[in-house]
């Protein structure tokens, strides 16, 4: 279908003997927010490593904006514009929040070795760009007083921002949120489902896994949820959440 | 009392530019070789193999920069796609293999008998009595020249992508980074200034011999870098400065203990490591490391 950015299809993943993810589906509409939810074990953070790149699957297909993507390089598939944020934060400790921002950015001529020394213009002109633009953002995401701190010494909540802030750097079309409010106290969870309802606006795709319900049935347009690495059940988020399959799924058989 | 502050600053000089190649590697990279040496082997005998033969200095040192580099790549793209412990073992390993290689290779290298008797550069117009003196010179415009390059990279978006990549890999990687070519870059680049190093210290010696390369030479480097503060380009610097001013300045003394040569180097070696442990008690960072680089938690 045109309208679709993201169609993952029929993936499987095992690990030994497990089969982490058993001919799991998922299709994003361009524009939409996808929720991704499912009890622990599921399988939600191992389909965005298959997704994003970081794990080879067994079999299946990716389709990311009418281009097969299952075999590229993680690096090669964040550079088409898929992008993907970790569940435990992973900023860079030992750089400062502007300079994790600064990475974020893509098409930077700086990173190629030579142009340090022979474009230093270009290469300068584009660092006042980029730093101008991590600004921006900082302040959308009200870390800008942060932003000559070393990142490792953020907060749990303050991390989360910057990880999402940091991957609004590379101009993504889909970004992959995992447990975006996990250790996000609920004032600024609050401005976060605003700010991710403002990204929507402009026209990004999400897909964001959350275990706070409330917080995915307030953004999403779609809901998934996974069961022992297959979807369950899928389509309109309160339709699919008063499912009593998926009720049995969190609070098993019989409850 | 000038030979002798002549002689620090070329020994000094010299290591500081072989040790900051691996601070580039090690510092900025994250990346772990314990065969440095071999590089600075390489920028040596190929310098001195080729102007002996005839090629203009100039070139025979780049072109042991450039052979040194490539076998940087080469090295790490056959193991950097593995854990990084194994880019430790195999420069370790190619170290003492090229070691070997050269002590046997007599038809090439002479062996044990070494080399000597090798063009250095301007020595016709310099003259053998100030010749230190022009070469310490010499010495310390090349590190100011690499120090200048890499302190230019470090704070380029190059540099940024290599810090990225020691702090975690896949966060640079999820953003669209090619770690694995940063790393082989990194390793060249590392791998050529240890050669430059190499050539400066075949200059200085006036005689090479394999047994110069031995691995003791890449923790020297280690040595440098981590008393200096890894990641930091002055730290290494002084880090140079204090183990050879530390080296002469003991050896001077020598004279006045009854100490036998060999004993006396093993007591430098035993007070060398004193300081590192005291180092790393009371100073982790290392001399101008900054603290919160370490103290900031997982």
């Amino acid at each position: 279908m045109a309208d679709e950015v993201l169609s993952a299809i029929s993936i499987c993943k095992g690990f030994g003997g497990i089969l982490a993810l058993d001919h799991c589906s998922i299709r994003v509409k361009e524009g939409a927010i996808v929720g991704l939810i499912g009890p622990n074990g599921a399988g939600k953070s191992t389909l965005f490593d298959v997704i994003s790149g970081f794990l080879t699957p067994d079999g299946g297909s990716i389709v990311f904006s009418g281009r097969e993507i299952l075999g590229l390089p993680a690096y090669k598939i964040a550079r088409l514009g898929l992008v993907r944020t970790f569940q435990i934060p992973r900023s860079l400790m030992r750089m400062t929040v502007l300079e994790n921002m600064m990475l974020g950015a893509q098409g930077q001529a700086g990173e190629r070795l030579c142009n340090p020394l022979i474009r230093r213009h270009k290469v300068m002109a584009q660092e006042t760009e980029i730093r101008e633009k991590a600004e921006e953002i900082l302040e959308f995401f009200d870390l800008q007083r942060m932003r000559d701190e070393y990142a490792g010494s953020l907060s749990g909540g303050q991390k989360k921002m910057l990880e999402m802030a940091r991957a609004l750097m590379a101009d993504p079309r889909l970004l992959l949120l995992d447990e975006p409010f996990a250790g996000v106290n609920p004032a600024l969870a609050d401005r976060l489902i605003e700010q991710i309802r403002i990204l929507k606006e402009k026209g990004l795709s999400i897909i964001i896994i959350e275990h706070a319900i409330p917080y995915v049935l307030a953004l999403s347009d779609e809901l998934y949820v996974l069961n022992k690495g297959a979807v369950l059940a899928s389509g309109r988020p309160d339709a699919v959440i008063s499912d009593r399959r998926v009720f049995e799924a969190y609070l098993g058989e019989g409850a | 009392m000038l030979d002798y502050l002549v002689s620090i600053a070329l020994t000094a000089g010299i290591y500081a530019i072989f040790a900051l190649g691996l601070n580039l590697q090690w510092g900025y990279a994250g990346l772990l070789n314990f065969g440095h040496v071999a590089f600075m082997a390489m920028g040596a005998y190929v310098t001195v193999l080729l102007s002996m033969n005839g090629v203009p200095l100039l070139l025979a040192v780049l072109a042991g920069m450039i052979l040194a580099g490539a076998a940087g790549a080469f090295l790490g793209m056959a193991t950097l796609r593995l854990r990084e412990d194994y880019l430790a073992i195999v420069t370790i390993g190619f170290s003492e293999i090229l070691r070997f290689v050269l002590l046997n290779w007599s038809t090439l290298t002479r062996g044990s008998f070494g080399l000597f008797g090798y063009p250095r550069p301007f020595q016709d117009l310099v003259g053998i009595r100030d010749y230190n003196l022009f070469l310490a010179g010499l010495v310390l415009a090349v590190l100011l020249l690499v120090y200048i390059l890499l302190e230019t990279l470090a704070r380029s978006p190059w540099g940024r992508v290599l810090k990225s990549i020691r702090d975690d890999e896949a966060v640079a990687i999820s953003l669209g980074k090619n770690a694995f070519s940063y790393k082989v870059q990194a390793l060249a680049l590392g791998s050529a200034i240890a050669a430059l190093s190499g050539s400066l210290l075949a200059f200085y010696l006036q005689y090479i011999n394999p047994n110069n390369f031995q691995p003791i030479e890449t923790f020297y480097a280690w040595i440098i870098v981590i008393m200096g503060g890894s990641g930091n380009n002055r730290g290494t610097i002084l880090g140079a400065l204090i183990l050879w001013g530390f080296f002469s300045t003991t050896r001077f003394m020598e004279g006045y203990l009854s100490f036998s040569p060999t004993a006396s180097s093993g007591a430098r070696m035993v007070l060398i490591g004193l300081i590192l442990i005291g180092l790393m008690m009371f100073r982790p960072q290392g001399l101008l490391g900054r603290k919160e680089e370490l103290s900031i938690g997982r």
